[in-house]
């Protein structure tokens, strides 16, 4: 899996972004014409937050106690309605970037397609059982390098045989050890893009049948994001469909052939990626 | 490319699908509602293909423990010998119950017991909210959390008995063939201790107020399942119902067998004047308390599988 990808170098790389790239627009719209398997459906989804005002706080034994017993919540419930009424419907083998202003909706929306948050109306059907990559899913910080990487891959249903042919080329692909043991260390003495890198290189292990990043890649470095952009377009070549949220427009240019863009919990538009970021970055609005 | 023409709209089904809604197009392809709850049997199938998971992360877990604090291993220890110590200068000595026979190797076992349990409820209150970020980063089914935490205490629970049979030598109790009933009454008091973790998972999950009142209720729970003081010498001038749940209290149940595998002279009147009594039916009580108390933490946790990680 991944060692083929950790042999490959920077311009071979670029070469082969440049190569996806070139007349994507097209392919993707006459492909759009064909019969095609959808593998995420976002049916009219709306997703409310309920905040409970400030009931957080640790009281005595005994508020507890008549807080439980009361069953009665802090009365101010503030309510964030952070989807209204989105839909749309994802394709074997796509990659969709997702872009929007920061609060837009983004990560909610993720979280829901994960089967994370609940929705409050409308409904999120998928092919099997969505992975989310986020910025902070921390795994387990106290634990080494290499524990994360075994405890991780077992998690997700690997066999300890499994777990020992791959653990090599997750380490490597991950890069953690090019500047020292670091494997052998506890995760929190990680900068956060070492983390991201090490977190992402263990999700990447498994075929996916939908991978959904949100904003995972964005702190790792140039050679990493080179590296995890090639392995995308692979495991949407394995035939799964990946979500993509980045700030780097170049990143969703690089690696996805279609975008949707949000903004307050609204889709305001869902295309080719050259037409959507192109109209995002100009400010224009369709 | 910049032509703003009309917008191309990449969701639509092609094909020979053109014109479903999306609804039709996800029955006809038979997508699942997204983080729905697996059967029963699908969910325990999973959980042992996850077998290997659980068993590492307890591990994983014990070693962390262990390496953080530097003395983890030693406090595993001490603090049951302290409480028995209190417990001994308080009740033995102050409230005068030495007269129970062995008394100090009769409490030390009644401390060790209560604390497998009670530090099964306490880790497995806070299993869910402690590893939010595991639950939420990657999917398994989530009983492998609240179990690993059961096999951790059960490791402890290992070494405690090391320092029990110590102690039990050094106070010249006989070695005998019951000993070996301990190994079937700790099997069914982990199964019940378990259920108990999976039932207080899945409270501890939704209601952090919970967390504040545990320390009130496993003390209420201790005074009452007779770790310090004899339930048979103290009950029986009671009502029959107050009887009855006295003797039926499982922390009473597990502590009286195992006191009695360990030390079964002390219950002989022939031998001692306040010799202890067993209560009626004791075993089967062991095994229903476990096997009852183990299926419905079981369904009770998987009941509200997909909501951990929420909010
Ligand atoms: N846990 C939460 N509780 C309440 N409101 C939230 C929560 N998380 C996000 N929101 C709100 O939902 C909206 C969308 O947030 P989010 O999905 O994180 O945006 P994005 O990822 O696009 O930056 C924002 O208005 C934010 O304030
Ligand atoms: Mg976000």
């Amino acid at each position: 899996m991944a060692d083929t990808i950790t042999d490959l170098t920077e311009t071979e790389a670029q070469a082969q972004a440049e190569a996806f790239r070139a007349g994507r627009d097209e392919r993707a719209i006459a492909a759009a014409k064909e019969t095609r398997t959808p593998t995420v459906v976002v049916d009219d989804v709306h997703i409310v937050y309920k905040v409970h005002g400030a009931s957080a706080g640790k009281g005595s034994a005994t508020s507890a106690l008549s807080r439980l017993i009361s069953r009665k919540r802090s009365p101010a419930i503030t309510e964030v309605h952070a989807v209204r009424g989105v839909s749309f419907t994802a394709y074997k083998g796509e990659a969709i970037g997702l872009i929007g202003s920061n609060g837009s909706g983004k990560s909610t929306l993720l979280s829901a397609i994960a089967g994370l948050l609940p929705t409050e109306k409308g409904g999120i059907y998928t092919n099997g059982q969505p992975s989310l990559l986020g910025v902070n899913a921390a795994l387990m910080d106290d634990l080494t390098g290499e524990r994360n990487v075994v405890l991780g891959c077992l998690a997700m249903g690997m066999s300890p045989a499994q777990v020992k042919e791959r653990y090599q080329g997750i380490v490597d692909f991950s890069g953690i050890n090019e500047k020292g043991e670091f494997i052998n260390l506890p995760m929190r003495t990680y900068s956060s893009g070492m983390a991201a890198r090490l977190r992402f290189s263990i999700a990447a292990a498994k075929t996916h049948d939908v991978l959904l990043i949100d904003e995972a890649l964005s702190t790792g470095d140039q050679a990493f994001q080179r590296r995890s952009e090639a392995r995308i377009r692979e495991l949407r070549k394995e035939a799964g469909t990946v979500f993509l949220v980045s700030h780097n427009n170049n990143a969703i240019r690089d690696t996805c052939e279609r975008t949707i863009w949000i903004e307050t919990g609204k889709l305001i538009m869902d295309g080719p990626t050259d037409e959507v970021v192109g109209m995002y970055e100009r400010g224009e609005r369709p | 490319m910049s032509t703003v023409s009309e917008p191309v709209n990449l969701s639509l089904p092609g094909g020979v699908d053109t014109g479903l809604t999306p609804k039709q197009l996800a029955d006809k392809y038979g997508l699942t509602v997204s983080g729905a709850r697996p059967g029963l049997f699908a969910y325990t199938k999973q959980l042992w293909g996850r077998r290997h998971f659980i068993m590492a992360f307890a591990t994983a877990r014990l070693v962390a423990q262990y390496t953080t604090a530097k003395m983890g291993q030693v406090w595993q220890v001490v603090t049951p010998l302290l409480n028995c110590a209190v417990f001994y200068l308080v009740f033995g000595v102050m409230l005068k119950n030495r007269d129970i026979p062995e008394y100090i190797p009769w409490l030390c076992t009644g401390v060790f017991i209560f604390q497998f349990s009670q530090s099964a409820i306490q880790s497995g209150t806070g299993a869910i909210s402690y590893n939010l970020g595991l639950i939420r980063a990657l999917h398994f089914p989530r009983a492998c959390v609240p179990i690993a935490f059961t096999v951790i205490q059960l490791q402890q629970l290992l070494i405690s008995m090391v320092v029990l049979i110590a102690i039990l030598l050094g106070f010249q109790i006989p070695v005998g063939p019951t000993w070996l009933l301990v190994i079937p009454a700790l099997l069914f008091q982990s199964l019940f201790n378990t259920g108990l973790a999976l039932i207080m998972a899945r409270i501890g999950a939704k209601t952090s107020d919970v967390s504040q009142l545990m320390p009130f209720i496993l003390r209420t729970w201790m005074y009452v399942s007779g770790v310090m003081y004899s339930i048979a010498g103290s009950v029986h001038t009671w009502n029959p119902v107050a009887q009855f749940i006295m003797r039926v209290n499982p922390a009473s149940v597990y502590m009286e067998l195992i006191r009695h595998s360990l030390m079964p002279q002390i219950y002989d009147k022939h031998k001692y004047a306040k010799y202890q009594v067993l209560p009626p039916h004791i075993w089967a009580l062991a095994i229903g308390w476990g096997v009852v108390m183990f299926v419905i933490g079981y369904v009770f946790f998987w009941k509200a599988e997909e909501e951990y990680g929420r909010g």
